[in-house]
């Protein structure tokens, strides 16, 4: 029997060495069209009836570019994240994390949150999952910020739209701000304030899976489904993301952006979080969005904690936690991250 | 009579799964009875952390992400 069902997985995918041929091979044509774009959109651009240096010229130049650019960046860092996640699994980060009370436990969550494959939608059956086998609140934290916070899809539109030292800076200040918030959150004794029946709950860790073994080829085809099923469902935020974007690149002015999203203005932060919170998109909605506003001269303090508001917080994930965490707990969870949100935002409005 | 559980709160993975689990069972002609277990409670106490989680007759299979079609067979049949 195991014979036969290995068989149909194999030929259903094609044969192996079509994908050891195949990876490499898209890859290469990757990379030549990603060299391309540049021309690509400028040729794009010029066969609209419009001249180059108006304001439509300008957006529809953004867009063109951005579109392409971004969902390849977006399929790269997917399929590589997919394969690379293939390693991970919320069983194993449990029992990697269970029984880490000591400091580390923090940043070791943090690092797992990045790494680890899990969906918004399977975040309750996982905090249940960690809380009940004694990993302490406050890493459970780590690691359900650090997930979204510093995930591989903004940190490499980020590299890839904006550049390499704001996207390291996002990487340093996002997984600070995970682990701290972690921390802060574990010594303030939160435990009283799950819902009564999690708190009850003696979920023994009934689900001993045998743990699957994977081939390189099996890997591959999860990386390539990520890309489906991810590409599959963001591609109309990205859409739009690149069209606010752009709108952004063509029509506001300078002296305006300088105004709203500068530096000096001390509302422009708590602003940029407030209205980061309902804003319900992905990173990949996002960032180009982040691209047009740092370069129409928003301060780079502000910009960034709009971007970490958006994406690490929103209200969905919030409605999904409240079937676990009390109002009170949400409320703290709110303030804690926020807070560090708000200070990465005053310090960089303040360096730069 | 199999009891397949699918475990999951009502996301769109979880109920092609569930759709996968009765179009495979028909297909061999075994006779399952498919039951959605969503709530995050349940979910919980049987272990699963990763949705959709599939059990059959009380036994854990699967965590996590569109069951493998081969694999779903093979469960069925075991």
């Amino acid at each position: 029997m195991s014979t036969e069902t290995q068989d149909i997985t194999h030929h259903r995918g094609g044969p192996d060495w079509l994908w050891y041929a195949g990876v490499p091979v898209a890859a290469l044509v990757w990379w030549q069209v990603y060299g391309q774009l540049i021309p690509f959109s400028e040729w794009v651009t010029s066969l609209v009836p419009v001249a180059r240096d108006s304001h439509t010229g300008e957006a529809i130049a953004f867009f063109v570019y951005d579109v392409p650019k971004v969902l390849l960046l977006l399929t790269g860092i997917v399929f590589v994240t997919g394969v690379l996640r293939s390693w991970f699994s919320p069983e194993k980060t449990r029992a990697i994390l269970a029984g880490k009370r000591q400091i580390w436990g923090y940043p070791l969550a943090a690092l797992l949150g990045v790494l680890t494959p899990f969906c918004s939608c399977s975040s309750v059956p996982l905090f249940i999952g960690f809380v009940s086998a004694g990993i302490p609140l406050g890493v459970t934290f780590s690691f359900l910020i650090a997930g979204p916070m510093v995930g591989p899809v903004g940190l490499g539109l980020l590299y890839g739209l904006v550049g390499w030292k704001i996207a390291t800076i996002y990487l340093v200040f996002g997984f600070s701000i995970a682990t701290a918030a972690g921390f802060v959150m574990g010594r303030m004794g939160l435990e009283r304030y799950l819902q009564d029946w999690v708190r009850e709950l003696n979920a023994g860790p009934a689900g001993d899976l045998p743990e699957e073994r994977l081939t390189m080829i099996d890997r591959l085809k999860i990386g390539l489904e990520q890309v489906r099923e991810i590409v599959g469902k963001v591609w109309i935020w990205v859409l739009v993301g690149i069209a606010i974007g752009a709108a952004i690149h063509g029509y506001v002015p300078e002296a305006m952006m300088t105004r709203v999203m500068g530096g000096e203005a001390w509302w422009s932060v708590p602003t940029a979080v407030v209205i980061g919170v309902p804003m319900y998109t992905n990173a990949a909605g996002v960032i180009p969005i982040v691209e047009a506003l740092l370069g129409r001269g928003a301060a780079l303090g502000t910009t960034l904690a709009f971007m970490m508001s958006v994406i690490a917080l929103s209200l969905p994930e919030m409605i999904i936690l409240k079937q676990v965490l009390t109002l009170r707990l949400i409320a703290i969870f709110l303030a804690v991250v926020a807070s560090g949100i708000l200070a990465t935002g005053y310090l960089f409005n303040l360096l730069l | 009579m199999k009891t397949v559980k699918v475990y999951g709160p009502g996301c769109k993975r979880c109920e092609t799964t569930a759709e996968m689990v009765q179009d495979t069972a028909a297909k061999l002609g075994i006779a399952v009875e498919v039951v959605k277990v969503t709530d995050p409670r349940s979910i919980a106490l049987a272990g699963v952390m990763s949705t959709p989680g599939i059990s059959v007759d009380g036994r854990l299979v699967h965590a996590g992400g569109l069951p493998d079609a081969a694999k779903l067979q093979a469960w069925l049949t075991a």
